[in-house]
């Protein structure tokens, strides 16, 4: 008998339009010790499930089908019944930890709670000590102390830990995570990630691991289920699901990352569309309007899990045509049309960004209730780089490492602190008013959520016009641009009455794009620009990114946290570490041969879709939190992290945390970094 | 902290101190006390009212400036806040009706700030119900009914009652009666008093605080530390109490705290209703009497309530919220 068995369950809620058919007939057995991950795009019922396993929809959600833990049946049950199993049996770690705890209460309160409600003959004492053990197990420093603060007074990935110490406290049977590391650095993620795997072999617990991250999917199923609009469509053991994937789906979403350990040069595969609106499914399978492989007898009747080997099904009807092929026969990549640039050697390029010894420095402010100065935080802390014509560099780092702040300070055009910014040979310090009004003209930026910061009540055509207006465009003139500019951004011109809120996150950042290419631009900014967007749907921005940069000869400066992307996207890489670049370079050199312990650990820390690879890895697990950029390091500002100080001899380790090391040239080609120590460590 | 506090109490001084001298100055430029000794049969001799208007610091023919020297010296060298026109003491009344009116706002406010966050967090937990419709219904029907209606309303109902029981149960009329001579007769006696009026101010408090602490609630129902305190296998009951209501307090908790210290002029219509001799009657009363150093008296006694209001309100928010204790 499994520990856990799902079996026909469906989940269903009531809405004003008719009823949301969230979850629509999952089944699956989890044994014991063993990791389930359940996958799929934002919408496709995975936390849906997840809260059905613990009981915890409201009552007017009908759900149905069966759920057994040790054979006993858990539908049905009542709150209170159900409460004796949750916490105790089942153990839960949701994915926001600012929010997942409660601020008024200390958390060694709140592990102290979790015990007490299992274990009612515990004396608070002996669970006190307890919720300290477990702080201790999950790597909190000075547990003793730390179990008396408050949540606010903890980082985002010690709340997580305390997370997984609350998730660990009764020996459960099962812990379900649901999206556990999204919120957090890849840093934290590599570190949180261990912990959960440590309570895992502590408890001997089984794990439901819901991710979007192909790469943590990786590296810690043991087996895997799909999951596409409510209803699973692969099933099977982490091998059959990356190397054999059945279901065009499946094939599509693996097929669709971008990869960090290579970088193919070419389009990513596109796995174009939206999922389906679960309300009003027509019949057939669900994917049609996406699938390339999609023929009529798709549009029938949905197609059930059917075996493709042992223990692998999946959900298709053509699934004799589809198994053996490759996924570039199935999706097939864009055409890119190159630029004649690509020909020309960076040294012979136009510079149209310079950045020389820029500073930004934010005076820190103390008091909840009144503030005063007590320091100052370098944010930005003299850095150089430069940008060609055509190219795109890539600024990569925790949050908080500056990444942000340098993007606005090209914004502005203003004189810095300290330093100086050259945008297209002019230094900004030197432009007079209507000269940087001019300017911004040639800078132009994209932001996450480029739809935030307009007038939702604007159509389309108004948001692409807007700059356009302002800088005095003729409406005729207007016109034909806004139109040229849906086409360019692969919009259709019907879009411009419409409104922000009827398009998808991939359709409102080709709005964004659109409207910053308006003024045809010679810089692009780019923050975080598909973080926002299911994996599927961040394909196809980043090709129109690549061939837009081709046709125009734009040049990017772009921020991301997922190196993979950076990697796929960007001509050099820029490393950053509170307020520093640690490590700059061709993105190929930097990610093959990095050579600052710091970009080893970084990239290090993100997890590859796949499994073999992933699990051969060597993982470089940074110790705790980037220190406050108030209050850096003496020397090496990362001397307090660095993995590789302890490896040094006392006399070299004196030297690290004496004197701050400079950019230096390393290599032949375009490499530098800033290490006393630099070598070579490879990664993958 | 204890240095941020005393500048922010000191910046309150100022302010009051600004604030009462306008009330003084523009009421003594704008009112006429000589008037309330017109048209009075057998006429008051000029020189007799001028004599009591300069005993009281109120005389036109005195510079304004220097009655407010006056006023002011009188006020920090005596603590004597002066007299009305008819020459009763400020200090008096206020002394007075300071007290009746605590005993009705404390009661009053603290029951409805008991009913109120109750009856707010328990239709929050049953949102859409057919009990939480009912709720909604009568709290608005309470809010968008004029208090004096709303005591007027009880009078008559309690006039009712009083016929139907035979007996003069409910009292509706001044702070206290005819004591009858049983043991505890004084105390009953003004609690069938302060009955009335008080319920009109649970009413009134508990109707629109409900609904604040309805949304709050709301709000942090649907919270995630809610739904971890449910993983955690807390019943929902008790997830309720201790994760959601604990943390939806603290905005209530200024809020309570601030209107606490307001309603002290604040429930003047309930005074005025019942006939309650206390501050808000007192307030609108200084106008009617032309009674400037009143009318500067209630205005400082106001900006008193406001500013203990505040502190209290920071307070209340320091203890329960730790994010501003240690932040
Ligand atoms: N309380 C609710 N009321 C109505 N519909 C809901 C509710 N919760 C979820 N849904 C719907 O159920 C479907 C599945 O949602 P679910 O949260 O399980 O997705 P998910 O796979 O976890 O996505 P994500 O990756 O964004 O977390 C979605 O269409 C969602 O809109
Ligand atoms: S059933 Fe048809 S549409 Fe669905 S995945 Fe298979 S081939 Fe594509
Ligand atoms: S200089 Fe020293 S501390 Fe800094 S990264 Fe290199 S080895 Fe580490
Ligand atoms: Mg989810």
């Amino acid at each position: 008998m499994s520990l856990l068995s799902v079996r026909d369950l469906n989940v269903t809620f009531p809405s004003e339009a008719g009823d949301v058919l969230a979850v629509r007939g999952i089944s699956f057995d989890l044994e014991r010790g063993r990791t389930m991950a359940l996958v799929g795009e934002s919408g496709s019922g995975k936390s849906v499930t997840s809260l059905a396993i613990m009981g915890l929809h409201p009552d007017l959600v009908t759900i149905s089908g069966s759920i057994t833990l040790d054979g006993e049946e858990l539908l049905g049950k009542s709150d209170a019944e159900m409460s004796k199993i949750r916490g105790n049996r089942i153990a839960m770690v949701f994915q926001d930890p600012l929010s997942a705890l409660t601020p008024v209460y200390p958390v060694g309160n709140q592990i102290v709670e979790t015990i007490l409600i299992h274990n009612p003959g515990t004396t608070k004492r002996d669970a006190w000590n307890r919720a300290v053990e477990l702080l201790t197990i999950v790597g909190i420093p000075d547990a003793a102390e730390r179990a008396r603060a408050f949540p606010f007074e903890f980082s985002g990935g010690m709340r997580q830990r305390v997370m997984i110490a609350m998730a660990m406290a009764n020996q459960p049977d099962i812990i379900i995570a649901d999206e556990p590391t999204t919120a957090l650095d890849v840093t934290i993620q590599a570190q949180v990630l261990e912990v959960l795997q440590r309570a895992q072999a502590e408890t001997g617990a089984a794990m439901i691991l819901i991710t979007h991250d192909l790469g943590v999917v990786a590296g810690y199923a043991d087996e895997v289920t799909v999951m596409y609009a409510g209803r699973p469509v692969e099933q099977g053991t982490i091998g059959d699901v990356f190397y054999h994937p059945a279901m065009p789906y499946t094939i599509g979403l693996l097929g669709t990352v971008p990869r960090l350990d290579h970088k193919s040069g070419d389009p990513l595969p596109m796995l174009e569309g939206n999922p389906p609106d679960v309300v009003h499914l027509p019949p057939g399978c669900p994917f049609v309007p996406r699938c390339p492989m999609a023929a009529p007898q798709c549009e029938q009747v949905e197609p059930e899990l059917t075996a493709v080997g042992e223990g692998h099904t999946a959900a298709c009807v053509r699934l004799s045509d589809v198994v053996g092929r490759a996924h570039t026969e199935i999706f097939r990549p864009p055409p890119l049309e190159r630029t004649s640039l690509a020909a020309v050697p960076r040294a012979d390029r136009d510079t149209v960004l310079e950045l020389a010894g820029l500073h930004k420095h934010f005076p820190l402010l103390k008091g909840a209730l009144y503030r005063r100065q007590v320091g100052v935080v370098k944010a930005v802390d003299g850095i150089d780089l430069d940008v060609k014509v055509g190219e795109t560099l890539g600024l990569v780092g925790e949050s908080g490492s500056g990444k942000s702040t340098t993007l606005l300070e090209i914004l502005e055009l203003l004189k810095p602190q300290r330093g100086r910014i050259m945008v297209l040979g002019r230094d900004t310090a030197a432009l007079t008013k209507a000269e940087r009004r001019a300017m911004r003209k040639d800078v132009q930026v994209v932001f996450q959520d480029p739809m935030a910061a307009v007038d939702p009540r604007m159509p389309v055509f108004d948001i692409i016009a807007e700059p356009l207006q302002e800088f005095g465009w003729k409406k005729a003139e207007v016109e034909a641009r806004v139109f040229e500019l849906l086409g360019l951004v692969g919009l259709r011109p019907e879009h411009a009455d419409r409104f922000p809120q009827h398009f998808s996150g991939g359709q409102r950042q080709r709005i964004g794009i659109a409207r910053a290419l308006a003024l045809s631009p010679s810089v692009l900014v780019l923050d975080e620009p598909v973080s926002a967007l299911d994996v599927s749907i961040q394909a196809g921005v980043i090709n129109l990114l690549e061939a837009l940069q081709h046709k125009l000869h734009l040049s990017y400066v772009i921020v991301a946290h997922d190196l993979a992307v950076i990697r796929h996207i960007s001509d050099r890489v820029a490393v950053m570490y509170l307020g520093s670049i640690v490590e700059i370079g061709d993105v190929n050199t930097v990610y093959d041969t990095p050579v600052h312990p710091y970009t080893q650990a970084l990239i290090s820390a993100i997890p590859i879709p796949d499994p073999d690879v992933e699990r051969a890895r060597q993982r470089i697990v940074l110790e705790g939190d980037l220190p406050s950029p108030s209050d850096p390091p003496t020397g090496c500002k990362f001397s307090s992290r660095c993995p590789k100080l302890a490896l040094l001899a006392p006399a070299q380790q004196v030297q690290c945390q004496a004197e701050a090391p400079a950019l230096e040239q390393i290599g032949e080609g375009d490499h530098q970094a800033a290490c006393h120590f630099a070598e070579v460590l490879k990664v993958f | 902290m204890s240095g941020y506090i005393i500048r922010r109490v000191l910046n309150y001084v100022v302010l009051l101190f600004i604030a009462c001298s306008f009330a003084y100055l523009l009421a003594s430029s704008f009112l006429n006390p000589y008037s309330v000794y017109f048209g009075r049969q057998p006429p008051v001799d000029p020189d007799v009212i001028e004599n009591i208007m300069r005993g009281c610091n109120l005389s036109h023919e005195v510079s304004l400036w220097e009655r407010y020297t006056t006023w002011l010296t009188k006020i920090f060298t005596e603590w004597d806040w002066g007299c009305s026109p008819l020459r009763v003491s400020v200090n008096e009344q206020i002394g007075v009706r300071m007290w009746v009116s605590l005993r009705l706002v404390l009661i009053g406010t603290l029951g409805g700030v008991i009913v109120g966050v109750l009856v707010g967090a328990w239709t929050a937990t049953r949102q859409y119900r057919v009990s939480d419709r009912v709720y909604t219904g009568l709290s608005l029907l309470v809010i968008c009914t004029p208090s004096f209606v709303l005591g007027i309303v009880l009078q008559i109902l309690a006039i009712k009652a009083n016929d139907a029981m035979g007996v003069r149960f409910f009292e509706f009329v001044g702070e206290k009666g005819v004591v009858g001579d049983y043991p505890l007769a004084e105390l009953v006696d003004r609690l069938q008093h302060l009955l009335l009026p008080t319920i009109v101010l649970v009413l009134l408090t508990a109707a629109s605080l409900s609904r604040i602490q309805r949304n709050l609630m709301l709000d942090s129902l649907g919270a995630d530390y809610v739904r971890t305190a449910r993983a955690k296998g807390l019943p929902k009951s008790q997830a309720v109490m201790k994760h959601a209501l604990r943390t939806a307090l603290i905005p209530t908790g200024t809020y309570v705290a601030f209107t606490v210290a307001t309603m002290f002029t604040g429930a003047t219509y309930t005074e005025r209703v019942f006939s309650f001799p206390g501050m808000g009657q007192y307030a609108v009363q200084t106008i009617l009497a032309m009674d400037v150093n009143g009318i500067a008296a209630t205005t400082a006694f106001a900006g008193v309530c406001v500013v203990c209001g505040a502190i209290l309100s920071d307070i209340v928010v320091a203890i329960l919220d730790p994010r501003v204790r240690l932040g």
